[in-house]
């Protein structure tokens, strides 16, 4: 057995357009009943959009913090690590202590909450039931 | 508050006077208490609403700012009761219910807390994961009480870019977690740091006052000042908090004279001096007296001594300039840079004469970051015209005439120059 990570990657879209995307998670829902019932399912979490982010580099021995997602560059995703912090001063503070801090750089995203992620895809006119935030995360 | 004011009306003064003296105020306690930016925003902005209607019909009350913070808390209770996207909404609900039972023990509410949560405030909307303009606007519209149009046309940007701006600043807030919070003892002098620079950012973006509305500038001046006096309220151990408001306070005292009848750039030796404000001065010497005694020098306190020494001398010939290029010296050690290099050459070069000072230029001349950088060629033009080597000025005043995009500042070039040829 080995593990494997799936990144989803998407196009940021406007409101209108996100509200329609909302609208498909009945079928993520189905999927992770799957996936966690044929037992592959490790974790599935969703993200808060790239506004939200904050990337930390260490560059001679200081922290810099910059507003937003980590720029494209040749930089390639190495890693991931889930911590659970009180609030963002302290994510960026362990976000500083990643040795990778000092050669590249370490995004700081939000994780999306499961009921949060159940609210928003029911006001966006999802039909979804309590109990599928059990498969939201 | 803009818009729809009557001049001689009782309430809509009382409101307005309200306004600028306790919103801040409200606004940073009903955050802590409702843990939502927005949320806390548009409660207090509906409780000024209110205040006109209410004011009129039951007359004013006698204390205005605990009548705002009542039903502020309140429309947050409403508020908070319909929308479902605040995080923890029950706890909210429930810790904002028992604050308005428990009136009484609100109104003992002591002064400490009161400015930690301005405190809060100010620390949250600089804090380092806001980009740098959003960390501006949210500051000038949460403690500063601009609107979004006021912000948009000092900064010149569409008032819905900067609309957009601020909501994404305060969803990141919420999304992202970011604390409101007075840092920690260890983070603070770097927290601060940042504070001061947002705050001096706005002074320098007023002052400036090469684009843009004028009249909306001198606000930007304005409002900087005043949050450099609450944070010397606020923070009144810190040297370099009064430090910065003493820079503010001696450059802003000379806002009207730095533009000539002409509409011109006047430099501080062609300015008329009898336009100065006296009072501000002095207000500026004794607050960077009181940043002084504190005995912990800083960046913002060099400044605004190198500022008092040039301001007091009676013209430039009479200058202390040995005591400057010595301030110089120290702001270089503390913060070096190739502008506090070119100064500190400068004043050197006015001490001891034009060759010490294009000695200390030579480093600067030979670094190719700067080959592009206008001031200095124009301070190199300066010193060697004073030196009598008046071929190498002209080529040092074309170099520098090359790199000039205004206008005024070409024109001060190009007669400089002329003067050379004429000698």
């Amino acid at each position: 057995m080995a593990h494997y990570m799936l990144l989803v990657y998407q196009e940021e879209v406007d409101p209108a357009e996100q509200a329609e995307r909302e609208r498909e998670m009945p079928m993520f829902v189905e999927l992770h009943r799957s996936l966690r019932e044929a037992g592959l399912l490790v974790g599935v979490q969703r993200l808060h959009s790239t506004e939200s982010a904050t990337s930390v580099r260490v560059r001679g021995g200081e922290t810099e913090i910059t507003d937003g997602p980590f720029a494209v560059t040749k930089e390639v995703l190495a890693g991931y690590y889930i911590l659970d912090c009180a609030d963002l001063d302290e994510a960026l503070k362990q976000a500083a202590r990643v040795p990778a801090a000092c050669w590249g750089t370490v995004e700081v995203r939000p994780i999306m909450p499961a009921d949060e992620w159940l609210r928003v895809s029911r006001e966006a006119g999802a039909d979804l039931p309590d109990e599928a935030v059990k498969d939201m995360a | 508050m803009s818009g729809g004011v009557h001049p001689a009306d009782p309430v809509s003064d009382a409101v307005a006077g309200a306004f600028r003296d306790e919103r801040a105020t409200v606004l940073a306690t009903l955050i802590r208490q409702a843990g939502d930016f927005q949320l806390a925003e548009d409660a207090v902005q509906d409780a000024f609403e209110a205040a006109v209607t209410a004011w009129r019909r039951d007359g004013i009350p006698a204390n205005p700012g605990a009548w705002i913070t009542t039903a502020a808390r309140r429309r947050a209770i409403d508020r908070l009761r319909r929308d479902r996207s605040v995080a923890d909404r029950a706890e909210r609900l429930a810790e904002l219910t028992r604050l308005d039972q428990d009136e009484e023990e609100l109104s003992m509410d002591d002064e400490s807390s009161i400015v930690d949560d301005r405190l809060r405030l100010i620390f949250t909307c600089c804090h380092p994961a806001l980009e740098m303009p959003a960390q501006v606007a949210l500051t000038l519209r949460t403690l500063g009480g601009l609107t979004t149009g006021e912000i948009a046309r000092a900064f010149l940007v569409a008032e819905p870019t900067m609309g957009k701006r601020i909501v994404r600043a305060k969803r990141k807030i919420a999304d992202a977690h970011i604390p409101y919070r007075v840092p920690a003892d260890e983070e603070l002098p770097d927290r601060l740091r940042g504070v001061l620079r947002v705050v001096y950012l706005v002074f320098n973006e007023g002052y400036a006052a090469t684009k843009g509305d004028r009249l909306v500038r001198g606000e930007l001046c304005d409002e900087a000042i005043r949050l450099g006096e609450l944070l010397t309220r606020l923070m009144p151990d810190d040297a370099e908090v009064w430090g910065l408001l003493s820079l503010m306070l001696l450059h802003d005292a000379r806002r009207a004279a730095r533009v000539d009848p002409e509409g011109r750039y006047a430099a501080l030796d062609a300015q008329d001096r009898s336009l100065w404000d006296r009072d501000r001065i002095a207000d500026g010497l004794t607050t960077l007296e009181r940043a002084v005694s504190l005995r912990r020098p800083g960046e913002y306190q060099l400044q605004a001594a190198i500022t008092a020494l040039q301001i007091q001398a009676p013209d430039a010939e009479n200058t202390d300039w040995a005591e400057i290029a010595e301030l110089y010296g120290a702001l270089a050690r503390l913060n070096p840079s190739p502008v506090v290099e070119l100064n500190r050459a400068v004043a050197v070069g006015l001490a001891d004469g034009p060759a010490a000072g294009l000695t200390l230029l030579e480093p600067l001349l030979g670094d190719p970051a700067l080959e592009r950088y206008q001031p200095l060629h124009a301070a190199h033009a300066e010193l060697l015209s004073r030196a009598g080597y008046a071929s190498a000025a002209a080529g040092a005043y074309e170099r520098a005439i090359a790199l000039t995009a205004n206008a005024v500042e070409l024109a001060e070039l190009e007669r400089r120059l002329g003067a050379l040829h004429a000698d």
